[in-house]
């Protein structure tokens, strides 16, 4: 089947699809933690948008409820909470260095191939009009766990980690539409105790080791057993 | 395909050559024209770009007592190359003559032609300005070159095929699709067009002060004809990548056939789609500064990144069962 | 019925009730009490469930399997909540606790004991999910309850990787689902564990594998296997001992859970494959790696409680490890070890906070002479690490000689590994302990007031398991290998 022959709504979630991918890249690439949390915004935005359009496709009723949930929680509330917390941190105008930023642009590349290989036999099953959505949504989740293996910033580290959750519901939303909605809900409470939480953190561990880099929390490092 | 004997096609390619020729300088002076007036500037009559080459043209052309064969040649290779170039690209109508030879790979490559000639040309004299030129033009396009192609093959991918005709056949045949891929090709390209025009934020094309000119230090030396012909070049060439963006991605109006009606909405297609085009240019050159020169290959290789997402997506989401 | 939602509900009701109890002694016995209450409940339960065969009530079902853990969870749970009330105590009036972060303790153990009774109850596999991370949330902010810098960096590491791994938990859910709409019916039924079981093998068995490796790879990740334990030791390290013995006995396996209950499902799937036991490879693998590299890392542990999560990890491993290798003997054996695991490594961690406390520190080498100073404590120790390294006649020695047994049956060159191995663990263990309960007591070390009640009736259990095992668990643990393994002992 050929791009033409899908009406115009499919090839619509194909692109906002590929958008919410390249959002993942852009939090990927961003040092200044004010633009992550933006590019972070957009995605859940890209990701809300995209179950509504399956749910106007596939006439699925709860999944508009999904993507309201979504909006709300992953582009609007858990952003604001974030850009709060940086505000008060004082860390507006922190800009991380990163290393080798195109090494970390190209192991996302291929974590992007390999999630393709992966979802190869997912896709050959017929997934019909949402396609091999599930391809780009694994990149998503995979990608959001490269960013918090690369980047050392806390904040850095929650925001791999929400946009994980962010591709996870894209690929219930592409493969299954949607989990049955007390799961979703549930999913959706888990994330805003886990956001919570993250915000709880964050100032402790400011308090504790007056930054928020990861690399200072090396306390419990198996070396220094040895010393 | 049309026949390559037809004398009406090769008429065509010959009425485009011309076209592209009056059309690149007033596609500058269209763009500056529209800038100034963003600026709250009166700015210059659209034209005056043409008048400036007129006018160089009618001047001695000096050259340095240092220079060697390659400085006096590096111009008409130059132009000849962006000359070849854009007659290959279809401006007015698809199925012309010169099609056959209008492969994207080509086109690269002749582009890539006159950046060399340019290059050695900046270094030929031996000023300082000229070398520093030449190793940033190469670095610029070394980063850019890889996205340029990738973008390509992104679109080539799609079409099943390298020819710019045939691409922009299949465009039309279509019609409008929201493809992925495309979306990110066009910002790719957009981006690489702007890094190889020498447009800002990569370099500014308005001055000759500024420590981190590009293309401006390659041509410090030149003068007279041989600058006119540097500088409808590097005109040539922002009017190529114009149409490649307006014609490859939004193909609507241009000519299928020779009848003198088709080709007529065909121009006046294209030159709304540049016009437009031109404000686009004119608007970001005004709201962006120009960024630092270490920071450019950060933005080509976002312009990578971008292509190669083209190129994933159109695999992912655009192709299978 | 009524039993089901009493076991369910109330440690929400406990939960919700200890949040707004200020007072110190109050709580503790509340929490006490509501254990008790929980326990009696899942008592009921049990014998319910032993009557009829099974339970189902509106997204529940309630099995041999599941039962069997409740049970388990709501036991460990009471003792040790006693234990907890008068330790906690004492850390409290040692200053490093505030009362508010104490009604948080108090109200954040009913809460976990909830998340994972709701995580073994549910049918659903998607509310497992939801269960399991509930778990990861209400003890996340239990392990950094003491703010210190180490406690907020173990919790931190404890709440990103276990986050990370939950989530490719989740994504394998979510292909599991794929896979069952494509073959029920009533797709909205697709996440029900009983349906799936029911249809296993229509579903698509390339799907399947790919979703068993994230779901392995996930929960894995709370079971501890190796490489994604790293946050295990921390956790178990420094956060409060109650909060170690209830991970390392309970968490553990409830991960462990769900990980075997997808193997079911994957199992039933690859059934006609040319690759039928792919599942159990890819656990025997992480099992044997993680028993290996736990019991080689023990060795060189400065922390006693990082020593004992070391051979948690290795005990989990040896599970998986049965638990992938299939089949009734190792079924058996993995469902007795984790018994005898549970209640024996919960009993160590109740005593390691009391040596902990008389010592004044968690460092081994200043741990010394505990026999002399409180032979309650010092005899504790050294029983319960001779359980848990496997000596006869305890429960432990039982469940891993049915493993061995097993593996010699199937995979004859892997009981080398194991027995050198669970050897390598016992000398590990030992040169630690044996200073530590004998050696010459420090000048001024004083006896703390413990509470060896929990530690007397885990131990005791464990010996009575060795000894012999009940008619009644023993036809009890064989209906669960014959819904496990296809066939009983």
């Amino acid at each position: 089947m050929n791009m033409s022959h899908l009406p115009l709504l499919q090839q619509g979630i194909a692109v906002l699809a590929a958008l919410v991918l390249f959002t993942s890249f852009a939090l990927l690439a961003q040092t200044r933690l004010t633009s992550a949390i933006h590019s972070f915004a957009w995605q859940g935005a890209g990701v809300a948008l995209v179950t509504a359009l399956v749910a106007y496709s596939s006439h699925t009723s709860h999944l508009y409820l999904s993507a309201a949930l979504t909006l709300g929680l992953k582009s609007l509330l858990i952003p604001w909470m974030l850009h709060r917390l940086v505000r008060q941190l004082n860390m507006e105008r922190l800009v991380e260095n990163i290393a080798h930023p195109a090494v970390l642009l190209l192991t996302g590349a291929a974590l992007v191939i390999f999630s393709y290989w992966v979802s190869l036999p997912i896709e050959k099953l017929g997934l019909g009009d949402t396609r091999n959505i599930v391809a780009i949504s694994l990149s998503v989740v995979l990608l959001g766990l490269w960013m918090m293996v690369s980047r050392r910033q806390v904040i850095a580290q929650v925001l791999g980690f929400m946009s994980m959750e962010n591709g996870l519901f894209l690929a219930a939303v592409a493969s299954t539409r949607g989990m049955p909605l007390v799961v979703e809900l549930g999913v959706a409470f888990d994330v805003l105790v886990a956001a919570v939480l993250f915000g709880i953190f964050f100032f402790h561990i400011s308090e504790s080791i007056e930054s928020l880099d990861v690399d200072r929390l090396n306390r419990l490092s198996e070396r220094e057993e040895h010393s | 395909m049309a026949d390559f004997l037809s004398l009406s096609g090769w008429l065509i390619v010959l009425l485009q050559g011309i076209l592209f020729l009056l059309g690149a300088p007033l596609l500058a002076g269209w763009i500056r024209f529209v800038k100034a007036r963003l600026q709250n500037r009166r700015g210059a009559r659209i034209i005056q770009p043409l008048q400036d080459l007129y006018k160089l043209f009618g001047k001695e052309a000096l050259v340095a007592h240092t220079a060697s064969l390659v400085f006096r040649a590096a111009p008409y290779v130059v132009f000849a190359s962006a000359l070849v170039a854009v007659s290959l690209v279809p401006l007015l109508a698809t199925n012309l003559p010169s099609a056959m030879a209008a492969d994207m790979i080509v086109l690269v490559g002749l582009l890539a032609l006159g950046r060399f000639f340019l290059a050695l040309a900046g270094m030929d004299v031996g000023s300082s300005f000229g070398g520093m030129g030449s190793s940033r033009e190469m670095m610029v396009s070394a980063l850019a070159e890889p996205a340029m192609l990738m973008a390509v093959f992104t679109l080539a991918m799609s079409a099943h095929s390298t020819n710019l005709s045939s691409v922009v056949d299949f465009n039309l045949a279509n019609g409008l699709i929201l493809r992925p891929s495309f979306l990110f090709a066009l910002l790719g390209l957009m981006l690489v067009a702007v890094a190889e025009t020498g447009r800002i934020p990569v370099d500014n094309p308005a001055t000759h002060l500024e420590l981190t000119m590009i293309h401006e230090a390659m041509i410090l030396e030149y003068s007279g004809r041989h600058l006119a012909l540097m500088e409808w070049a590097a005109q040539l060439k922002l009017m190529l990548y114009g149409v490649l963006i307006v014609n490859l991605f939004f193909p609507w109006g241009i000519a299928t056939g020779d009848t003198a009606g088709a080709l007529l909405m065909g121009l006046l297609a294209v030159t709304v789609k540049l016009l437009l085009l031109g404000v686009v240019v004119a608007v970001m050159e005004t709201v962006l500064a120009k960024m630092r020169l270490f920071r450019v290959p950060q933005y080509l290789n976002l312009a990578f990144l971008l292509t190669l997402l083209g190129l994933f997506s159109h695999i992912i989401l655009e192709t299978g069962t | 019925m009524i039993a089901f939602w009493l076991v369910l509900l109330l440690p929400v009701a406990g939960s919700m009730l200890l949040a707004l109890t200020s007072s110190l002694v109050v709580s503790g016995w509340l929490n006490v009490f509501f254990c008790a209450l929980e326990f009696l409940a899942s008592l009921w339960l049990a014998v319910l469930v032993h009557a009829g065969g099974s339970l189902a009530v509106a997204g529940f079902q309630i099995d041999a399997f599941n039962v069997y853990l409740i049970m388990l969870t709501t036991f460990v749970g009471l003792t040790t909540a006693i234990f907890s009330r008068p330790y906690m105590k004492d850390v409290c009036e040692q200053g490093r606790l505030t009362r508010q972060r104490m009604r948080l303790y108090h109200a954040m153990f009913q809460m976990f004991l909830f998340t994972m009774l709701l995580a073994l109850a549910s049918d659903n596999l998607g509310i497992l999910w939801v269960a399991v991370e509930g778990a990861t949330l209400a003890t996340v902010l239990l392990v950094s309850l003491y703010r210190t810098p180490e406690s907020i960096e173990a919790a931190w590491k404890y709440f990103i990787l276990c986050g990370v791994g939950i989530a490719l938990a989740l994504f394998g859910t979510v292909l599991v689902y794929f896979a069952a709409q494509q073959v029920l019916p009533d797709a909205e039924a697709g996440l029900s564990w009983r349906v799936l079981y029911q249809h296993a093998g229509e579903l698509d068995p390339r799907v399947m594998s790919i979703a068993f490796v994230f779901l392995l790879v996930g929960y894995g990740t709370k079971v501890g296997l190796v490489p994604m334990h790293f946050w295990l030791p921390d956790a178990h390290s420094e956060g409060p001992t109650p909060v170690s013995a209830v991970l390392s006995g309970l968490l553990l396996n409830v991960a462990l859970y769900a990980v075997v209950r997808f193997k079911m499902l994957v199992d039933g799937s690859l059934h006609s494959t040319d690759m039928p036991a792919m599942a159990g490879m890819l656990m025997m693998g992480f099992g044997l790696l993680s028993f290996m590299v736990a019991v080689l890392s023990l060795q060189r542990q400065r922390d006693i409680k990082r020593m004992f999560s070391y051979s948690s990890i290795e005990h989990m491993g040896l599970m998986t490890f049965a638990f992938g290798m299939g089949g009734p003997l190792a079924t058996f054996a993995g469902l007795l070890h984790m018994l005898v695991h549970s209640l024996t490594k919960s009993a160590i961690f109740v005593t390691v906070g009391h040596a902990s406390h008389i010592a004044g520190t968690q460092r081994i080498e200043h741990i010394r002479g505990l026999i002399r100073t409180q032979p309650g404590v010092g005899w504790g120790l050294l029983i319960g690490v001779a359980a848990i390294a496997g000596f006869p006649p305890f429960g432990v020695f039982t469940s891993e000689f049915l493993i061995l047994s097993a593996t010699i049956q199937s995979w004859p060159w892997l009981t080398v590994l194991l027995l050198s191995g669970l050897g390598i663990a016992f000398a590990g263990l030992f040169r630690n302990v044996q200073p530590m309960v004998y050696g010459a007591a420090p000048e001024g070390q004083s006896a703390v007031s413990a509470n060896m009640l929990p530690v007397l009736v885990h131990l005791l259990a464990v010996l009575w398991l060795g000894l012999a095992i009940p008619a009644v668990l023993y036809g009890w643990l064989n209906e669960v290998t014959l819904l496990i393994a296809g066939e009983g002992l």
